[in-house]
């Protein structure tokens, strides 16, 4: 009930209904947009925007930076695991 | 696919079993128990199971599968009403999918339809609106239901209904809130949870706030977390590192989706179109209040309820089912009574078994059935 899917809009259809097309996968879909726009959001700026969708809304943008960052943080858990690991057997 | 992939790499999810057993075993060891974290959303505890990240985690740490499932949660009474509603027959009754073989007191909404009610499953409420506009001389109720997530779809099509004078539209409002349940689990005094994988989709739209307020007033960990194995994987590390510091506070896991404000549009379509119902009834949980929404005075010409007679009748589980108990993290799923004999998905006798969010339902379709059966057969007193 509660997931959602990322796509990329691809194309503004209907600006005043807020309406654009989201590359899914390779499949195009129709979605609206009215939750990811605002005065200083316009619709136009969101062409090439990742973002989250959830019942044929556009329900928020994918930050990449902090997508990134997460990233980030796992690779460098994975090397404090490995070299701990490294220690252990070491020490065997 | 992007954003997706590179939060399911296997040999990172490695690491982080490691991690996680090292920092739970000694917090275990400490507590004379396995450390126990609910994920409170449903969506979670598929993701959970589907990645079989539940069998590969250590004896230390123990899942409590929480009652974000609104499909799991929805009374029985509620369920009649929909079929009440959905009979009549100027109704198009619109609804997602997983509330089909919801079962209620006589049917569930998919008997109704084999009964030959006009039953619609639909993908987004706009698919519900649509629908209204093809057909003037019907009347098309959109089945709302769902935590925060899902509000502001159904509140925005409201609207859009309201600008576009669609008078043939209405909603079936069974929205529910998630901190006031959440508060509800917390006041309980049998409640020994130590720390929580927070909704991701509710707090992007709801933010950050109302988890921060329920972390500081409960001194319990929290996480938001975002529904990819090493998403989930990763947040039960921060949970555990926040146990071991001894400074519970609420941290997001899921930053590239929520942000700290929440969704500003999306709350301001919920504000015009709902408002807090004093309480609502939760299957297996009782009446809490402020639980759930209803539709505001402004646009009641859209409220089904108040557009048509509904039942509203009060019916109790089959008494046989344990729901509540599991719902609550009492008991396991595999520890009730009825569990695969005879509720199973296929006949489903509690809602917990009927959706692929619930905790019965993903034990059954991903656990080992006979071994659980066996082990709960081995638990019982034998006189």
């Amino acid at each position: 009930m509660c997931l959602g899917i990322p796509g990329q809009i691809v194309e503004i259809i209907d600006a005043e209904k807020k309406l654009g097309k989201a590359d899914v996968s390779g499949v195009k879909r129709v979605i609206n947009l009215a939750c990811i726009v605002d005065e200083d959001n316009p619709i136009q700026s969101t062409i090439g925007q990742w973002v989250l969708i959830h019942v044929g809304f556009a329900m928020s943008k994918i930050d990449e930076q902090e997508a990134s960052r997460t990233l980030q943080l796992l690779n460098e858990l994975g090397e404090a695991q490995r070299e701990i690991l490294e220690m252990e057997l070491k020490q065997q | 696919m992007k954003y997706v992939d590179e939060f399911r790499q296997p040999e990172k999810a490695e690491a982080l079993f490691k991690a996680i057993d090292n920092l739970a075993a000694p917090l275990s060891d400490k507590l004379a128990r396995a450390v126990h974290i609910m994920e409170f959303c449903g969506g979670h505890t598929h993701a959970i199971f589907r990645f079989g990240l539940e069998q590969r985690l250590s004896k230390s740490v123990e899942l409590i599968h929480g009652p974000g499932c609104p499909v799991c949660v929805l009374p029985m009474g509620r369920v009649d009403d929909c079929v009440a509603l959905a009979e009549r027959p100027e109704v198009i009754f619109t609804t997602f999918g997983d509330a089909m073989r919801v079962p209620g007191s006589q049917k569930s909404l998919l008997q109704a339809k084999a009964d030959g009610a006009d039953i619609r499953m639909v993908y987004s409420p706009l698919d519900a609106l649509n629908l209204a506009k093809k057909n003037p001389d019907r009347e098309v109720i959109f089945f709302a239901l769902g935590f925060e997530t899902t509000m502001p779809s159904t509140a925005l099509t409201v609207l859009q209904a309201a600008e576009g004078n669609i008078s043939n539209f209405s909603l079936f409002c069974n929205h529910i809130t998630t901190v006031p349940i959440l508060e509800s689990l917390l006041d309980s005094p049998t409640f020994n949870i130590d720390g929580f994988v927070v909704p991701g989709h509710v707090s992007m739209v709801v933010g950050e706030k109302p988890f921060a307020t329920i972390a500081e007033r409960y001194k319990k960990p929290m996480v938001i977390t975002g529904f990819e194995p090493l998403d989930i994987l990763q947040s039960l590390h921060m949970l555990l590192v926040q146990l071991q510091s001894g400074k519970p506070c609420l941290e997001n896991q899921y930053a590239r989706v929520v942000q700290k404000a929440g969704n500003i549009p999306g709350l301001m379509a919920m504000q015009k179109v709902f408002e807090l119902r004093e309480k609502f009834d939760w299957r297996g949980l009782g009446e809490i209040d402020k639980s759930g929404v209803k539709i505001t005075e402004e646009y009641a010409a859209f409220d089904a309820e108040r557009k048509f007679a509904v039942p509203n009748l009060k019916v109790d589980d089959p008494h046989e089912c344990q729901c509540g108990e599991v719902l609550k993290g009492e008991i396991k799923p595999w520890q009730c009574k009825v569990f695969g004999a005879p509720c199973t998905p296929q006949n489903p006798l509690g809602a917990l078994m009927v959706s692929s969010e619930g905790a019965c339902a993903a034990y059954y379709s991903f656990g080992n059935t006979k071994e659980l059966l066996d082990k709960r057969q081995e638990a019982r007193p034998t006189k």
